[in-house]
């Protein structure tokens, strides 16, 4: 841990960013992501978000998975390069991008193609259906192991190896969304680059770290 | 053709101007449930297929050249000028030349027709357009011997359109129909929606409706109408072949590679509506079955 005197000189303004955020507790993450949730859910029954909520809802749930999965995967590389601390917040981040993951399951599959033979056809027949099932599989021991219990239970060193599956999940996940754009369309692809992006840093820094 | 399509839909299907109008108010307000509960009983009382609200017909469009969005085109599709507006007739016809739009609708009748729309994307609406038979139009420019095609072309206009700068697709969008479906008493040209006319984001000033067919056939904007001998280029088809065939009829029984085609979601049953079956050909199978006798569909999807 890089203590306040470490860091103050090299960078009085994330310094001071840091200090800032060690005063908003994690668990206002969780109300403020979960209440936006519920809000979202609120606007689609009523109207506010179109006159297709479905569609809109299930895809508001998708891409703030996506958000919250490329802002989880930036904690890492935030903290090395530019000194900004959010490791505080790292579990509600991803806690938060699974409960999106959860709810975009949810209207995809009772609210969408609402039959179970047909959610089960998408499934297997589909390929971006079958990448975006099974990201959503390798997030949910992530998602339960979650937990300070867990951490203490598996190690730390176990703990870790299992939450890279975070990495493919979220490749898939990006891919999950590129695939059923039609057409060439640039948003899929600017998740895609910036989960590319932020895993290629890590490969970097692995790298790095052998050689040194 | 022998006889002119007449719509099993009438006036009386049209939901009564100051409830498709207002529709939008009551359904936003805090009694939501309430207001759609009344608004849809009062609808069903006055047949099975009640057209979709003004409200929902042009906020939810896919026009690619003004955004990938369902919502973009009503945002920017306004800088569209639609007026003076000219279409380029052209190809194997006896009267080739540059149409104003005023000249090509001169001494058509236009008619009111309550079509079912089914988007390849799997979701559906009922539209209550207004325009004249395609075939009138044809049959003015003289379609000589040996035309076997319709090919369409959309407006391609970078200044006005912000969805061309990106290479979405490969402009201009174009479109085509075999003469025989191109004739068909079921095939208009729209320029107006509940007698309005057409607004900019659904294909202004003048569009295509091929009622069986998915909506991308439907080609809006139309600057250039060309009689051809070969299979013209279509948009969609050239850009992923095994997802978008040629003549993309509406057919529950032939899967788009990546989504089902047996159901639709009906725009505008809100949040908790269900899904309804698609029906073959879109509901028009007894009109247009005899177009395609003895074809493979599965094949020629």
């Amino acid at each position: 841990m890089a203590g306040p005197s470490d860091i103050a000189p090299r960078a009085p303004l994330t310094a001071r960013v840091n200090q800032a955020l060690r005063r908003v507790p994690a668990w206002t993450l969780y109300i403020v992501g979960a209440g936006w949730g519920g809000w979202l859910f609120w606007l689609a029954a009523t109207g506010g978000l179109g006159v297709e909520p479905i569609e809109a809802l299930e895809h508001r749930y998708g891409e703030l998975a996506l958000q919250l999965m490329v802002a989880g995967l930036a904690v890492t590389p935030l903290r090395q390069h530019l000194g900004l601390n959010l490791m505080p917040f790292r579990r509600a981040i991803g806690v938060l991008c699974i409960f999106y993951v959860v709810a975009h399951f949810l209207v995809w599959a009772v609210l969408d193609v609402q039959r179970v033979a047909a959610i089960w056809a998408d499934i297997v027949e589909r390929p971006y259906v079958t990448i975006g099932m099974a990201a959503f599989l390798m997030l949910i021991p992530l998602g339960l192991t979650s937990n300070d219990w867990a951490v203490r239970r598996l190690g730390g060193l176990r703990w870790r190896k299992l939450h890279r599956l975070v990495y493919p999940a979220a490749v898939l996940g990006a891919l999950h969304y590129v695939w059923l754009a039609k057409g060439f369309q640039v948003e899929p692809l600017v998740y895609l680059l910036a989960i590319l992006g932020l895993l290629a840093l890590r490969i970097r820094r692995g790298r790095a770290r052998v050689a040194g | 053709m022998a006889r002119r399509y007449t719509s099993d839909l009438t006036w009386d299907d049209v939901t009564p101007k100051a409830l498709y109008m207002n529709r939008r108010q009551i359904m936003s307000g805090a009694g939501a449930m309430l207001g759609a509960g009344l608004i849809g009983g009062a609808a069903q009382a006055q047949g099975a297929l009640e057209p979709n609200s003004w409200e929902e017909i042009t906020t939810y469009n896919n026009y690619y050249e003004f955004g990938t969005r369902k919502e973009d085109p009503a945002r920017n599709a306004h800088t569209l000028t639609t007026s003076p507006w000219e279409i380029v007739i052209d190809g194997m016809v006896d009267n080739p030349g540059t149409y104003s739009f005023e000249e090509i609708v001169a001494g058509q009748t236009i008619e009111e027709r309550i079509y079912r729309f089914r988007c390849v994307e799997a979701w559906s609406m009922v539209i209550p357009w207004n325009g004249f038979e395609l075939a009138d139009l044809l049959e003015r420019v003289g379609v000589q011997d040996g035309a076997r095609y319709v090919a369409f072309e959309t407006a391609l206009r970078p200044d006005e359109m912000p969805g061309v700068r990106l290479p979405v697709l490969d402009w201009p969008y174009r479109e085509g129909l075999r003469l025989d479906e191109a004739m068909h008493p079921l095939t208009i040209m729209a320029t107006g929606i509940y007698g309005e006319t057409i607004p900019n984001q659904n294909g202004a000033p003048i569009r295509l409706v091929v009622p069986w067919k998915y909506g991308f056939k439907s080609i809006k904007s139309i600057v250039r109408i060309t009689l051809t001998d070969e299979q013209p280029h279509a948009t969609w088809n050239a850009t992923q072949p095994d997802e978008y065939g040629f003549y993309s009829n509406v057919n529950p029984n032939v899967n788009h590679p990546r989504w089902s085609q047996a159901t639709e979601r009906r725009i505008g049953g809100g949040l908790f509506a269900s899904r309804q079956d698609t029906l073959m050909f879109n509901g028009y199978e007894a009109e247009v079955a005899a177009l395609y006798e003895g074809m493979d569909l599965a094949e020629f999807f």
